[in-house]
């Protein structure tokens, strides 16, 4: 605020208050008001129990949600393409910590197990693939044909060595909380606290260290980020190892707070994680962070009014709704088409 | 083997190529990156299988009814997406046939995880004949020739038609679109109205497509029309060659028949993992296909443009 008044002192046309209280609000706390008001009214039309409890619901899902669209979406600005891989990502970590679990190892230290080796397995395909084609120039379209046969590779490769059918987590499903007239099961309250203790982590990370700042520069305008000295390569394999962990971690999440998957829960719910990321404003981390939260909440809160069943057609309309209205996003900055 | 079981085979490749020679006329020739054929293809197929169900139509007037539904179903999608850029639009059609799958297994008047059956009986009694017919030459034998006869009949014209049309000035504004968007616009070129033509035509040949698929398996299903139905129709594509019609069929020929003759390997491997082998496969040819022969196997480099 104070730099804001000694402009308006030396400029003759001080806007009013108002208007410069709007511009220098972020987006963000916008985003933040919007989703209490909508959480207020909606306890208002069906009650503070039903209301309350959908929005715990909702802050569970936020956490894989948002996990999942952040790796999206930094991968853009190194892909130049929304990744069809990318929930395939999911899958596997989620397996390779199950096969771990499948040792005898406990859950959790299997996760971070599944999150290193999805993490590396990123940064491979981005030596074997990705990079190659970085240097050829392809056009959109290999790269999709590329992403698209990568992820029948991934998810058909798991389910030949882990089979097709449904499997369980092995955890304990059943123990529960009560917060006064809401409940939540212990597991997803484990998944909503890591979840959303790995948002903050990771939005904390993207801001204030220099690496979060280089990928954040480089999934902006990769050329821009090379000319201004960032070693594009590093960071381009630190976003993939980021990503790939961010990847595993909330289909770790997503599995544990379902308590069963098969190995296409990936691809299922890629098209939501789009929605996180094109709702986030492409290629911009803190959007997909906050998308991922607005695609949970807005999932459960819509259980609320229509059949838990079309849960998944929501995120469907938010993302075809963003994208005919408002394609650049909330947190999108004007610019030329790319 | 027998002999049907490869007429089957031939089927099932016919039915991708008219479904994938509405991929080609989008990817190959306007240079849009259409995933949402296979909702098209599933509107078609369904609105076909509700009029005759539902409505009490004869299936022969059920199936141009359908492919105007469908028409109608790509420009609504198309009038709103095909203002974004490519990658958006890539998005909005997949998550379009996402919605249209989700809403046959939710929806009532859809029969949910039921789906829709007995709308195939006059194709059962007409196929009978043609049957009794091919036998008067001997070739009666084979229970799955009558499809595959039409099937095929139908690819040949939809070529043919699809063939004129490239030929046609106006396919040489589809490609010029394809080459430069801003250029055919300021020949004076309405680029919006040509991309929907596109889409329209795509979205009709899915239709058709789908009332193939819908006599094949003689029961709709939401499952059948869920997106991988639309990348195996790429990697038909990819094989075929971009901005090739004819390479279409080769292409869907030569998928189907690796994806059918592996098990004539006897690889020790359960039915399941034999299944994902497959698509483990399918996904490397893609991938390799892409980055070694990105025109495909019988297109040329010339004609790739894509925004």
């Amino acid at each position: 605020m104070r730099r804001s008044d000694s402009s308006l002192g030396r400029g003759g046309d001080a806007p009013p208050f108002a208007s410069a209280l709007w511009r220098r609000t972020p987006p963000i706390a916008w985003l933040a008001i919007a989703l209490v008001l909508i959480g207020l009214m909606l306890t208002a039309v069906v009650g503070p129990t039903a209301a309350g409890q959908a929005t715990l619901n909702g802050l569970v899902g936020a956490g894989y949600f948002a996990l999942g669209a952040v790796g999206l979406t930094l991968v853009y600005g190194v892909l130049r393409l929304v990744n069809f891989a990318h929930g395939d990502m999911l899958t596997f970590g989620t397996y390779v910590t199950l096969g771990v679990t499948a040792l005898g190892v406990p859950f959790w230290p299997s996760a971070a197990v599944g999150m290193i080796v999805t993490a590396l397995l990123a940064i491979l395909l981005d030596r074997v693939i990705w990079e190659p084609m970085r240097r050829a120039r392809t056009s959109t379209l290999q790269l999709f044909l590329v992403a698209t046969g990568l992820a029948l590779v991934l998810r058909y490769s798991v389910q030949f060595f882990a089979g097709s059918q449904v499997r369980t987590v092995g955890l304990d499903t059943t123990s529960s909380l009560n917060f006064g007239p809401w409940h939540l099961g212990t597991l997803q309250l484990d998944v909503m606290l890591v979840g959303l203790a790995t948002i903050l982590l990771t939005g904390a990370g993207l801001r204030y260290t220099r690496l979060g700042k280089e990928m954040r520069a480089v999934a902006d305008n990769i050329a821009l980020a090379e000319v201004t000295g960032i070693d594009t390569r590093r960071t381009i394999r630190a976003t993939w190892l980021v990503a790939g962990g961010l990847a595993a971690l909330a289909g770790i999440l997503y599995a544990a707070s379902i308590g069963t998957i098969n190995p296409n829960f990936g691809f299922t719910i890629l098209l939501s994680l789009f929605a996180a990321a094109v709702l986030g404003g492409i290629g911009n981390a803190y959007g997909a962070l906050a998308g991922g939260v607005v695609i949970g909440l807005s999932q459960e809160w819509s259980t609320l009014f229509f059949n838990t069943r079309w849960k998944p057609a929501i995120g469907f309309a938010i993302l075809i709704l963003t994208l005919l209205l408002m394609p650049r996003g909330i947190f999108g900055r004007k610019k030329a088409r790319l | 083997m027998s002999a049907d079981f490869w007429l089957g085979v031939g089927v099932t490749a016919g039915v991708y190529g008219i479904f994938v020679l509405g991929l080609q006329i989008n990817v190959g020739f306007t240079g849009l990156l259409n995933l949402g054929q296979a909702g098209f293809m599933g509107i078609g197929a369904y609105a076909m299988g509700m009029l005759v169900t539902n409505a009490g139509w004869s299936i022969w007037a059920a199936m141009p009814a359908a492919v105007l539904i469908a028409v109608a179903a790509g420009l609504l999608v198309g009038l709103p997406s095909l203002r974004l850029r490519s990658d958006y639009f890539a998005i909005a059609t997949i998550a379009f046939a996402e919605i249209v799958r989700d809403t046959f297994q939710n929806a009532a008047f859809a029969g949910g995880n039921q789906g829709i059956i007995g709308y195939d009986q006059e194709w059962r009694d007409t196929a009978s004949w043609l049957l009794r017919q091919l036998a008067h030459i001997g070739l009666g034998g084979d229970t799955q020739l009558p499809l595959f006869i039409v099937v095929w009949l139908c690819f040949g014209l939809c070529l043919a038609g699809l063939k004129f049309l490239q030929a046609s000035p106006w396919g040489r504004v589809l490609r010029a679109i394809r080459e430069d968007e801003d250029a055919a616009a300021a020949l004076g070129k309405n680029v919006l109205a040509y991309k929907l033509q596109s889409l329209a035509i795509a979205a009709a040949l899915a239709a058709v497509a789908g009332f193939f698929l819908a006599l094949n398996v003689t029961y709709l299903y939401p499952s059948e029309f869920d997106p991988t139905f639309t990348f195996l129709g790429y990697a038909v594509l990819v094989l075929g060659g971009f901005a090739s019609y004819g390479g279409v069929a080769i292409g869907s020929v030569l998928l189907w028949s690796v994806m059918e003759g592996l098990r004539f390997l006897h690889l020790p491997l359960s039915t399941g993992q034999l299944g994902s082998l497959r698509f483990v496969l399918i996904g490397l040819i893609l991938i390799l296909l892409s980055m070694l022969r990105p025109q495909g196997l019988l297109g040329r480099k010339a004609e790739m443009q894509l925004r």
